[in-house]
């Protein structure tokens, strides 16, 4: 067990600086227009905006170019990834496709599969949920009841599905159903994932508003839908393998990271304001975790660039990165106090991008992994388990 | 790193584990010169890593010098092997002779200040420098000390030490006094401003600390596996796997951090980044030193069991050459003299520290 694989420093070479240089042109171009501010962040729907990404080529960008992608290296989305997020676009309608769909119809899709949707999620046309999580099943997802059964034809699905993110919005959604029974043997098996077409007879989609007041979560309930044969992704009954091999792309990315960077550029715009030392140090703890942060993320996206999979180091740092994004509120409000904020001018949403962080900062160490099961991850990476 | 530096850090591991023994660091504490561990790593070269072979060295590459500084890190060595690579670097800035045997550098605290006053063709030192690491056993000290509004580099040979003090792992740090001490022409040269030598010093003790993480973590992982409780290792409780994962999160992130510094330094800059990796690995020292102890429960707090020797270096280490403390505020008002529209740019720029890459740094 290594845990200095941390060793390709973060650097734009001749390939990455011209990118990065139009991936910034466009979003400064975009923000003058309009398209977006800082208030909303990135994980915010927003189909217009995604077609346009997907016009520049950024959205599944290191597919093959046959189905719509750009063959680009994963340093690349790395660097376009980072940028979009950092600057608060709103990127959400076609992330989950981006960054997990496509992957894994390109590494177990069949042709037509791959034909079919690789294509439409590049152009920013068509957007997939997850379907996961249920009411009784969690952090132990090899527990889910939503069940296949064979029908002629295809697949009859019964079940709910909760804390389906933009179901509501998305056309399409990537099912993982139960298609043999659980046994002790094989806890992990009998379960396949599904492109089920959300418009199909028999779904149900119910909001869930969170915390915050919005709806961005629903339930999702299955009564005898039918899901076509040639839409099971890779093999039936091998779902819990196919969706564990992507896991170093879904947790050490910066979405793990970024998700308080707006508040972060706000506060420290009011810092220089009304500069003093202990703010200064809190401010300047915070940068530091961050750049650390990005270290990281640029050294995994490198390996994984190398064929790599670490897991473990993309658990190393979803568990930093995401308890980095609950501190940045916890640090903000110490800050912003009641007389700060009342002293705020209309047009400064630093309050606003305080609310909403401190709001969301609970989800960060829950989805994608909860806490617990990252560090339990990461044991196992250690040789405790 | 390339497979020199695999060969460097294999040798410096079997050497450094050899001869940092109990013993041996126990004696340091009490005062004793290792003298039989320091002829060994000067016999291998390791004390000469800083010296370019123009002035009789192997290499002189940064990055070799700073694997054997986190190396030492990692083995808890009581010799001066950092401050006597530093010293090199010093001198061959200012265009000194080379330094034989252990040396140190001064001043270390930024309120010290030494002066250098001319008489007539006469050269004199004056000033006090406290907390200088280990300089009663150090045959050369090079000083930093304002010389007509200018700061130059001093050579000396005999180092007078006014008192002995320690720092939390009882690693020497001394005071040293000159009043008017004579000093020849030939002893002195321009080189470092003290910013840049306090800057090099924090990057020496980011780049131990992180190797002392490592032998915190290590430490942690085998007692957690021998000792059984309640029928169990007690590695096999959730409670204690988690608290080590946390553990790691830290070893690994000051590993990023202190990488990356040593790298931007290689590269000839790295202001920012030493600030935000001192930053970085000082609070993972904290929290690293907290979680292991508490693994190690009573017989970690013992003197018999070795992790003291390096989470007393933690807890020392963090607090020279600046604490997290010290250099946070600095980062603070860097990004706050840039401001925040501009930190992006800043942190993805090409050297994450040099003002005059960000557009607008100045304003």
């Amino acid at each position: 067990m290594n845990l200095n694989n941390f060793t390709a420093v973060a650097h734009d070479d001749e390939r990455l600086a011209p990118l990065r240089a139009e991936v910034r042109r466009f979003l400064a171009e975009e923000r003058a227009a309009g398209a977006f501010t800082r208030a909303t962040g990135w994980d915010h729907w927003d189909p217009e905006f995604s077609r346009k990404v997907g016009a520049k080529g950024w959205i599944g960008m290191t597919w093959p170019r046959r189905y719509g992608g750009q063959a680009r290296s994963s340093l690349e989305r790395f660097v376009v990834t980072e940028e979009l997020l950092a600057a608060g676009a709103p990127v959400r309608a076609h992330w989950m496709a981006d960054r997990q769909l496509g992957p894994l119809l390109l590494s177990v899709g069949t042709e037509q599969q791959k034909d079919t949707y690789l294509p439409r999620i590049a152009r920013g046309e068509i957007f997939f949920c997850y379907g996961l999580s249920e009411p009784d099943s969690g952090s132990d997802l090899a527990s889910i009841r939503t069940a296949g059964t064979k029908v002629d034809g295809g697949w009859a699905i019964i079940g709910r599905k909760v804390w389906v993110g933009y179901a509501h919005r998305a056309h399409m959604m990537n099912l993982f159903a139960r298609t043999s029974p659980r046994s002790d043997e094989d806890r992990h098996g009998g379960v396949t994932q599904f492109i089920v077409d959300l418009k199909t007879p028999g779904i149900t989609v119910r909001p869930i508003v969170n915390l915050a007041g919005e709806h961005d979560f629903n339930e999702i309930v299955f009564d005898d839908a039918f899901v076509p044969d040639d839409l099971v992704i890779g093999t039936v009954g091998n779902g819990w393998k196919q969706v564990t091999g992507e896991l170093a792309h879904e947790r050490s990315g910066p979405e793990r990271w970024l998700n308080t960077f707006s508040l972060l550029v706000h506060l420290v715009d009011r810092v220089a304001q009304h500069p003093n030392e202990r703010d200064l140090e809190k401010i300047g703890r915070l940068v530091s975790q961050l750049w650390t942060l990005r270290q990281m993320s640029f050294s995994i996206a490198t390996l994984l660039e190398q064929g790599g999979t670490p897991n473990l180091e993309a658990a190393l740092i979803k568990d930093l990165g995401t308890l980095y994004d609950q501190e940045v509120p916890a640090v903000a409000r110490q800050i912003v106090s009641e007389e700060v904020r009342a002293g705020l001018s209309e047009e400064d949403y630093l309050g606003e991008l305080l609310d909403r962080a401190l709001y969301y900062s609970p989800s960060y160490t829950i989805r994608g992994g909860t806490k617990e099961i990252i560090r339990g991850v990461i044991a196992k990476g250690l040789g405790l388990r | 790193m390339n497979e020199t530096q695999r060969i460097l850090l294999e040798t410096a591991n079997r050497l450094l584990g050899d001869l940092c023994t109990r013993p041996v660091g126990d004696a340091a504490e009490q005062g004793a010169w290792p003298a039989d561990l320091w002829r060994r790593l000067e016999e291998t070269g390791f004390t000469n890593a800083a010296r370019s072979t123009a002035r009789g060295g192997e290499s002189g590459d940064i990055g070799d010098m700073y694997l054997l500084v986190k190396a030492a890190g990692a083995h808890a060595a009581p010799v001066p092997l950092a401050e006597t690579l530093l010293a090199e670097q010093m001198l061959a800035a200012a265009g000194l002779q080379a330094a034989d045997g252990p040396a140190t550098i001064g001043p270390v605290l930024r309120a010290d200040r030494m002066t250098l006053a001319r008489r007539g063709g006469r050269l004199s030192l004056s000033g006090v420098a406290r907390r200088v690491p280990w300089a009663r056993h150090a045959r050369t000290l090079v000083l930093l000390a304002e010389d007509r509004g200018t700061t130059v580099t001093v050579r000396v040979e005999q180092v007078p030490v006014e008192a002995q003090g320690w720092n939390q792992a009882r690693e020497p740090r001394d005071t040293v006094r000159f009043d008017g001490t004579e000093i020849s022409a030939d002893a002195i040269g321009n080189g470092f401003d003290f910013d840049e030598l306090y800057r090099r010093g924090a990057l020496c003790r980011t780049a131990a600390m992180a190797g002392a993480l490592e032998k915190v973590l290590a430490l942690t992982l085998r007692y957690a596996g021998e000792r059984v409780q309640f029928g169990r290792p007690i590695g096999k409780f959730q409670a204690v796997q988690q608290q080590i994962a946390v553990l790691a999160t830290h070893v690994a992130a000051s590993n990023a951090a202190a990488n990356a510094a040593i790298a931007a330094h290689a590269g000839g800059d790295g202001a920012f980044q030493i600030a935000a990796a001192k930053t970085r690995v000082g609070q993972a020292a904290g929290v690293a030193a907290g979680i292991a102890h508490q693994v190690h429960g009573a017989i970690g707090f013992t003197h018999e069991h070795e992790l003291h020797r390096s989470t007393r270096r933690l807890w020392a280490w963090r607090d020279e050459f600046g604490s997290e403390v010290e250099w946070a505020s600095w980062v603070g008002q860097t990004v706050a003299k840039i401001g925040g529209e501009v930190l992006w740019p800043f942190l993805t720029g090409r050297s994450a520290g040099a003002a005059a890459d960000v557009p607008g740094a100045e304003r």
